[in-house]
């Protein structure tokens, strides 16, 4: 049922950093899609990928820094490994927006949020800019904010984390993207603020039809807030489903070692899980599944890397593990 | 992106070698300062072998003669040649560099990690001089001390390490309190190892590599240093072939005779250069914070 | 109130620095082989009377004595008397300073001029031709002997060209502006002579891109440094994410953070300046306070060095007072940290 114009298909995508001697390979043959509207998660520990992949989809990572070895990545119908920088220009910021794990530094130091906030107002919808300051002044009020005029008029330190995470959220919005990007946006917030944060930042998106693609280490978070979700590990997807599923009935070892961690999912008095060793050097891959030298159902098939098949036909639910399906869960 | 070195173990050189090799290979800067750095050096071991002329000899027929196949660099206002005196000039000025680099670098180095050690009331008073030394201009200490002592080449390295002990000493003792604060050397402190001790082994091994990066950095300005106390009378004398010397005696015949001073300079310049490349290599090599910095 | 605690720190600071170094410069000069009495009193004097100037100038005295009496004069505003000129140094030095300030600061603005934009091009193309360029030129600076360029400037552009004069700091006949700031570039415009303007702004050319020249280096180091932490900043991240063009970003968000932390270095480049013109001071024959010190150690004058070495600490550390002071204007978080 996949819709005809996703705003994000990244499709095979694989790439490496080139470094001494040899090349860190972060993302091995990627492929995700966002449809229009919908909510994504893509969760996973340190050195995934997911974050690679959240900046690579805005061209974020450093020119020259990176090589792609395989793989398309279009947002919008358009080719965004390929696009000019002039284009990219255009694209950031009014048709996908993003919004980063520490508000802190996020923004500015030394500029006071009104400016920083018109200058992209400005930059991208070309209008005055007392109209601009008009329109952040809505922006701020939209995201509860109480004196909006204050916070402009303030430096990011002057706020609390909570207050420069909704301003980010209200620049996200600004120039109505379909897309917006979230690279951990409530990890370095306190437990209630992250509550109120992702509600407005869904609330908002909701209202205005725009898709988030979440980028997250909690599936807790995931599971809350997430239409469908993407397991990612050691630069590829071993698991997606819709949320519902893939919580309830997680095909991957991996994933349900990542279940296992979260309080909710465990009986009370059973101890909480953690998934023992540690993620593998990326620059030296085992050639069979990556994940089998933490996996406790690891067999010896397990030494040929297992690809991403689907589940009873469905094409939305797939997983990456040789397991018998019926063993699992 | 790149592994200090300390962070490969084992018997590995070979390991550490190829990997040296890559970072200069990467860094084409360090690669020049590191050509430069041979070629001065080997100026100075080889200036007999090199050298075309007796530096010293006299030739009053061909005073002030202009740069020719015989005299590649000219003569200067004695007939002497000025090609080999600028070759065996690197033997002062890069002489003076690596000595001042090196003493103010052993002496600070010893002072601050000892300090440190201690603690306590020498400590804070050593601390107190050295800050007060820092905070007087450098070069009119060294003018001044230089002066005082005599002018001599002798006394300008002496002036010039003394004035380059302190950033040493305050480097080595920053070291020494940190590593003093580490699990290993507080054990070792517990099981009753002498003081000295610990600063031989543990304090000063642990100290060695950032005290290398500001040696490093520290010839090339030692020798432009030297060379100015030269050019101002302070330094080597005549008939002594010292680069800054000889820009000074040039400058009387500067407007007729161009090639007398420039030489001379250029070989600084040239010096100086190759000697703060290759401390900027150093420093990227053994400080992977500052990297390309 | 945090405020008045650092001010009294900075004072209690400049105080104990003047102390060392008048200690130093004190010690040093008493390393001296010679005899200063006979110096002044000349070969030919008698032994009565070289003990007479000796007894005038309380060298007789223990040194603790002369070190005490030395210190009073100091916190009196007096430095001595110069051996050389036989005028008091605080008046020499008065007379001198002038000149090398303003040399100093034309080659200040000089070298930010050039240093600046080559520190930003250096960061913005990290480890490129560009950078490697930049950082070529930077060491250069670094590396070249300030009187060694001094001496071929003056033989290009006086001796074969004979664009600009070759030393001095106005042209023989010419009589200098009434003294207002003492800067003759300024003076000369307040009397409204232009004349005296150009003649003086053709003798600090040479002199003012020499030192500028050996200082870019310094500056295009810092502002690379500086950029290269700023550019690795989340918020140029967010700024790019938010589609700001590229030099948008490096310019208007990045070299203003870049700027703040470099203030320090280019407020103390100055200080360097003011005693690194030592050299090209000399060369030119410039008439400041690094041309006369370099008389006075060459004959020994050592209250002239003394009163020299202590001025340029004094005006060391008032500098960085200033520029505790400046960042409190041009950096809004300061306030906060308080």
């Amino acid at each position: 049922m996949s819709t005809c114009n996703p705003v994000l298909a990244i499709d095979n995508l694989s790439l490496e950093f080139p470094a001494y001697k040899s090349s860190v390979k972060a993302l091995n043959g990627v492929s995700l899609h966002v449809n229009p509207g919908e909510i994504v998660g893509v969760v996973g520990e340190s050195g995934s990928g997911k974050s690679v992949t959240a900046m690579l989809s805005m061209r974020l990572l450093p020119e020259r820094s990176y090589r792609i070895t395989s793989g398309s990545l279009s947002m919008l119908n358009r080719d965004m490994l390929s696009a000019p920088e002039k284009d990219l220009l255009k694209i950031r910021g009014r048709d996908a927006a993003m919004i980063f794990q520490e508000p802190m530094t996020a923004l500015n130091p030394t500029r006071r949020i009104g400016r920083q906030m018109l200058d992209v107002i400005i930059h991208h919808q070309k209008i005055s800019a007392s109209a601009a300051h008009a329109k952040a002044i809505a922006l701020l009020r939209d995201m509860h904010i109480a004196s909006p005029e204050q916070v402009l008029e303030s430096y990011p330190f002057e706020l609390s984390g909570g207050m420069r995470q909704r301003v980010m959220i209200a620049l996200a919005f600004s120039c109505e993207p379909q897309l917006l990007i979230a690279d951990e946006p409530t990890t370095a917030l306190d437990v209630t603020v992250q509550r109120q944060v992702l509600l407005l930042l869904r609330e908002k998106a909701r209202q205005k039809g725009t898709a988030i693609l979440l980028i997250t280490h909690d599936m807790a978070l995931v599971s809350q807030f997430c239409d469908r979700v993407y397991v990612m590990y050691t630069g590829a997807v071993v698991e997606q489903g819709l949320t519902a599923e893939v919580m309830s009935n997680p095909r991957h070892p991996y994933t349900q070692g990542l279940l296992s961690g979260l309080p909710e999912m465990v009986e009370p008095g059973q101890p909480l899980m953690t998934i023992p060793g540690q993620v593998p050097n990326l620059s030296q891959l085992p050639t069979g599944c990556t994940f089998a030298e933490r996996c406790t159902h690891a067999m010896p098939v397990c030494a040929k890397r297992p690809v991403l098949t689907a589940i009873h036909h469905d094409e939305q639910r797939k997983s990456a593990c040789w397991l018998p399906q019926e063993e699992l869960s | 992106m790149s592994v200090p070195l300390s962070a490969t173990h084992g018997p590995q050189w070979r390991e550490k070698l190829t990997y040296l090799a890559y970072q200069i290979r990467r860094s084409p800067l360090t690669m020049a300062g590191l050509l430069i750095t041979l070629m001065v050096v080997a100026a100075m071991i080889f200036a007999p072998w090199l050298a075309s002329h007796d530096p010293n000899a006299l030739n009053l027929a061909e005073r002030l003669a202009p740069p020719s196949s015989e005299h590649w660099f000219g003569t200067d206002e004695v007939g002497r040649d000025l090609f080999s005196r600028v070759l065996y000039g690197s033997q002062q000025s890069v002489g003076v560099g690596l000595f001042v680099a090196f003493a103010s670098c052993f002496i600070g180095g010893l002072l601050g990690c000892f300090s440190g050690v201690i603690g306590g009331r020498f400590d804070s008073l050593t601390m107190r001089l050295m800050d007060i030394m820092l905070s007087v201009p450098s070069l009119v200490l060294i003018m001044a001390l230089a002066a005082a002592l005599g002018a001599s080449l002798f006394n300008a390295m002496l002036a010039i390490t003394l004035v380059r002990i302190p950033s040493y000493v305050r480097l080595a003792r920053g070291q020494a309190l940190g590593i003093r604060q580490m699990g290993y050397v507080k054990a070792a402190e517990t099981f009753g190892a002498k003081r000295w001790h610990m600063v031989h082994w543990h304090v000063a091994r642990n100290a060695m590599p950032p005290l290398l990066v500001q040696l490093s950095l520290d010839i090339g300005s030692a020798i432009l240093m030297a060379s100015a106390l030269g050019f101002i009378g302070l330094g080597a004398q005549q008939p002594t072939a010292e680069w800054g010397a000889m820009v000074a005696t040039g400058r009387n015949y500067i407007l007729d005779n161009w090639w007398y001073s420039t030489f001379p300079g250029l070989a600084i310049l040239i010096t100086a250069t190759g000697f703060n490349l290759l401390g900027d290599g150093v420093r990227d090599l053994l400080d992977p914070r500052q990297q390309g910095k | 109130m945090a405020f008045l605690t650092l001010l009294r720190k900075r004072v209690l600071g400049l105080l104990l620095v003047v102390f060392g170094v008048s200690l130093i410069t004190f010690t040093i000069s008493h390393l001296i082989p010679g005899d200063p009495a006979r110096l002044i009193a000349g070969d030919r004097a008698s032994d009565a009377l070289v003990a007479g100037i000796r007894h005038q100038l309380g060298l007789d005295l223990p040194l603790y004595q002369q070190y005490g009496r030395y210190v009073l004069d100091l916190v009196q505003g007096d430095l001595g008397t110069s051996i050389r000129t036989n005028r008091p140094v605080l008046e020499d030095l008065q007379a001198f300073f002038p000149a090398t300030l303003e040399l100093a600061l034309v080659a200040l603005f000089l070298a930010i001029l050039v240093g600046v934009p080559l520190g930003v091009l250096s960061a913005v193309y990290h480890n490129r031709a560009i950078d490697q360029i930049a950082r070529t030129l930077a060491v250069t600076g670094i590396s070249t002997p300030a009187f060694w360029l001094g001496l071929g400037a003056i033989v290009l552009f006086y001796g074969h060209l004979g664009w600009l004069p070759g030393g001095g700091r106005l042209s023989e006949g010419l009589t200098p502006p009434s003294t207002i700031t003492g800067f003759y570039l300024i003076d000369s415009l307040l009397a409204g002579n232009f004349t005296l303007f150009f003649d003086a702004l053709k003798h600090l050319i040479l002199p003012a891109a020499t030192l500028g020249f050996v200082t870019l280096g310094v500056i295009s180091r810092q502002i690379r440094s500086a950029m290269l932490d700023q550019l690795g900043e989340d918020y140029i991240r967010t700024a790019r994410a938010y589609g700001l063009s590229r030099w948008t970003v490096i310019l208007r968000h990045a070299l203003p953070n870049a700027l703040i932390p470099s203030v320090t270095v280019l407020g103390l480049t100055l200080g360097d300046l003011l005693y690194g013109a030592v050299l090209t001071e000399t060369v030119f024959a410039w008439p400041g306070m690094g041309a006369y010190v370099v008389k006075s150690i060459q004959s020994l004058d050592f209250p002239a060095v003394m009163g020299f070495a202590i001025l340029v600490s004094f005006i060391y550390v008032l500098l960085n007072m200033a520029i505790d002071l400046l960042y409190r204007v041009i950096d809004p978080r300061i306030g906060e940290v308080n």
